[in-house]
């Protein structure tokens, strides 16, 4: 059985105007050990699936539809007491975008990391807890020193190893690291996706890495969903998946990215603008911006199908081939 | 060749402030040295990169030479007269002939202003707007310009209503609209989704040739750079390390650091090589830069005390291709190298 299996998931936020449908019949499948990357745009809905795992989505965010099954429990139906006491941060735990920012600044490092233990573990005892935060420190390579440093004596790339450690304190089974590479200069990002990778070996972690960047997820995980307007439009194995894109989205958005290595080319990009999420396009999202669609395209959602051995694309255009 | 822009020697330290008992304790007097000795030039019609990581000073090297800040040091030639000691005569049409576009097109632009105002002011400013027909025919040609069709449709509208991408084309038309012939690009895409950044850089650059506009492009995309420019320069720590051609550059970096820059760039390309992490710890604080080359405290290939005391010059390898590094001390020295 799957570490994590999401079916059918539906997000919603209401706001004065409607609803924003931010995720609409998502499913996936993440194995123990394994690392899922998922990719989109801004505003595609790649956070809000983070938000719903864990049940903590912003007022007005709400799940209303399908299942996430974890282990033996549905995320969907347990209450706060016991996603709190089971759940967070002891099964799945978070590194939050803009790592910078997310550390309180007026407590000591250590302070912070061992809260999170106590917090959730209440018969560990302070000096416990204290010794595993320095073992979790030299594990993201901070030395032992700097532990009882505060945020501001750190510097961009050691708050992001910080919070990673911070987020394995309670010795989670999926991780879910949102953006763990934006605003990181490139070496240092290097550094914390090496640090990502090693870390899941060594504790056969499961991942779920978020990202805008396509070049993260090859770098880092073995499996890849592409976002479009709150929907999965393609899912596979990387290599798969990046050599042979099926999707015009996924083709788009990966032609998109400058290779450094690759002969300099042409840009390209995708023409037009995501939808409006309060009244999405009928059928498939991306038909708008599409340049191979034809007319059921508009009338008819297409499912997710299988075209290869672990890749699966919604598009119409798999049929014609 | 004409070269539009050169720079020779530039400085820029700022000073760090004490506090009243620090100041009691210490006599000297300390500097950020954000530019420390940076020459380079930009040819007519050319887009020339400066690289780096935050830190690096290519922001602080973009904003001397749009004269937003003066120099500790060096000059600056724009078409031969430096800039520096302009006359308020001068900079006014030095004002008109540079342009600046700014990173986040979420603050550069005035929120209660409308799209037409924001294209206008410049042009007001600089006492160029003719009578207010002649303003709005040139003002909807910018817009036709950076593909806001119809302009009708944009012009009365504010930029709360626009796109992220949208938003930087009207910083573009704002900068091409006063006809400049040198732009200053300061990262202009690095705050936009990847699916958008290509139509911006295409509108951009289209540009350059209808009205023969050279570029300075700052940013930190090493890969992004090498597919829209023909010559760049890396910086580290207020220094330029290496700098020329691109495909020289990118194909046989030289300096360690370019190196380990290029090694480090992750790519969406699933056979290629992983990145690899070949540098430890983060860039240093410039306020007390490392002494000789300051790049030798992360240096992988430090060859010895030579690195630490001496400082590297910039020195020529091969056809447009200058190195500062101990390991290249002159081009005859690297063909005897390579033999």
């Amino acid at each position: 059985m799957a570490l994590l299996d999401v079916q059918n998931l539906v997000t919603y936020y209401k706001i004065l105007r409607g609803y924003v449908k931010a995720v609409e019949n998502v499913s996936f499948s993440i194995e123990k050990g394994e690392s899922l990357g998922l990719a989109g745009e801004s505003g595609c809905g790649k956070t809000t699936i983070a938000l719903s795992l864990l049940r903590i989505l912003p007022p007005g965010g709400q799940i209303v539809g399908g299942r996430i099954l974890f282990e033996n429990f549905d995320l969907t139906k347990l209450d706060e007491y016991e996603l709190r006491e089971k759940i967070r941060w002891k099964r799945i735990a978070i590194v939050f975008q803009g790592a910078m920012n997310a550390l309180n600044p007026v407590y000591r490092v250590i302070d912070q990391i061992t809260e999170a233990i106590t917090t959730h573990e209440p018969d560990v005892s302070k000096d416990e807890a204290q010794e595993r935060a320095g073992k979790l420190f030299e594990l993201v390579g901070i030395e032992s020193s700097r532990v009882s440093s505060y945020p501001h004596e750190f510097s961009g790339g050691m708050r992001q190893r910080a919070m990673i450690a911070m987020a394995l304190a309670c010795n989670p089974k999926l991780l879910i690291a949102d953006e763990p590479g934006t605003a990181l200069d490139v070496i240092v990002q290097a550094q914390v996706l090496k640090l990502l990778k090693e870390i899941k070996q060594k504790l056969g972690l499961a991942m779920i890495l978020i990202t805008h960047d396509l070049s993260i997820i090859t770098e880092t995980c073995e499996r890849s969903a592409i976002m479009y307007a709150g929907k999965i439009v393609e899912i596979g194995d990387v290599y798969s998946l990046f050599k042979e894109p099926m999707h015009p989205y996924t083709q788009g958005l990966i032609s998109a990215f400058p290779d450094v290595k690759a002969p300099r080319q042409e840009m390209i990009w995708i023409p037009g603008l995501p939808p409006d999420l309060l009244s999405p396009p009928t059928g498939c999202r991306f038909h708008p911006r599409c340049n191979y669609a034809m007319p059921i395209c508009k009338k008819k959602e297409p499912p997710l199908t299988e075209i290869r051995k672990d890749h699966y694309t919604a598009c119409y255009l798999i049929h014609q081939k | 060749m004409k070269e539009i822009i050169k720079v020779y020697d530039l400085k820029k330290w700022f000073p760090v402030r004490l506090g009243f008992f620090e100041s009691l304790l210490t006599r000297k007097h300390l500097f950020v040295r954000a530019v420390d000795g940076i020459e380079f030039d930009v040819v007519q019609g050319e887009i020339f990169a400066l690289v780096g990581e935050s830190g690096s000073g290519k922001t602080t090297t973009g904003r001397l030479l749009m004269k937003l800040i003066e120099p500790t040091g060096g000059k600056i030639l724009f078409e031969g007269k430096d800039v520096t000691k302009m006359t308020a005569e001068d900079t006014k049409i030095f004002r008109r002939k540079v342009q600046i576009i700014f990173q986040d097109p979420y603050e550069s632009l005035n929120p209660r202003m409308t799209i037409f105002n924001i294209i206008a002011e410049p042009l007001r400013v600089l006492g160029l707007a003719g009578d207010e027909r002649g303003l709005s025919e040139r003002v909807f040609n910018a817009l036709e310009d950076v593909r806001l069709i119809p302009p009708d449709e944009f012009l009365p509208r504010y930029p709360h209503e626009l796109s992220g991408g949208q938003r930087q084309r009207v910083a573009t038309g704002r900068a091409l609209v006063l006809n400049p012939e040198f732009i200053v690009a300061d990262e202009p895409v690095s705050m936009l989704d990847a699916s958008i950044r290509a139509e911006v850089l295409n509108i951009m650059f289209e540009l350059r040739k209808k009205y023969d506009v050279s570029f300075l492009y700052i940013t930190h995309d090493i890969a992004l750079a090498r597919h829209i420019c023909e010559r760049m320069a890396v910086m580290y720590l207020g220094k330029i390390m290496e700098k020329g051609d691109v495909e020289k550059i990118v194909n046989e970096p030289l300096h360690p650091y370019t190196r380990a820059l290029m090694a480090a760039v992750p790519s969406p390309d699933p056979e290629a090589k992983r990145i690899e992490v070949t540098l430890k710890g983060e860039i240093p604080s410039p306020i007390n830069p490392p002494s000789g080359c300051r790049f030798h405290t992360r240096c992988p290939e430090y060859i010895g005390d030579v690195c630490r005391k001496q400082e590297p010059q910039l020195t020529k390898v091969g056809e447009n291709h200058f190195v500062a590094c101990h390991l290249y001390p002159s081009a005859n020295d690297l063909k005897l190298r390579k033999s």
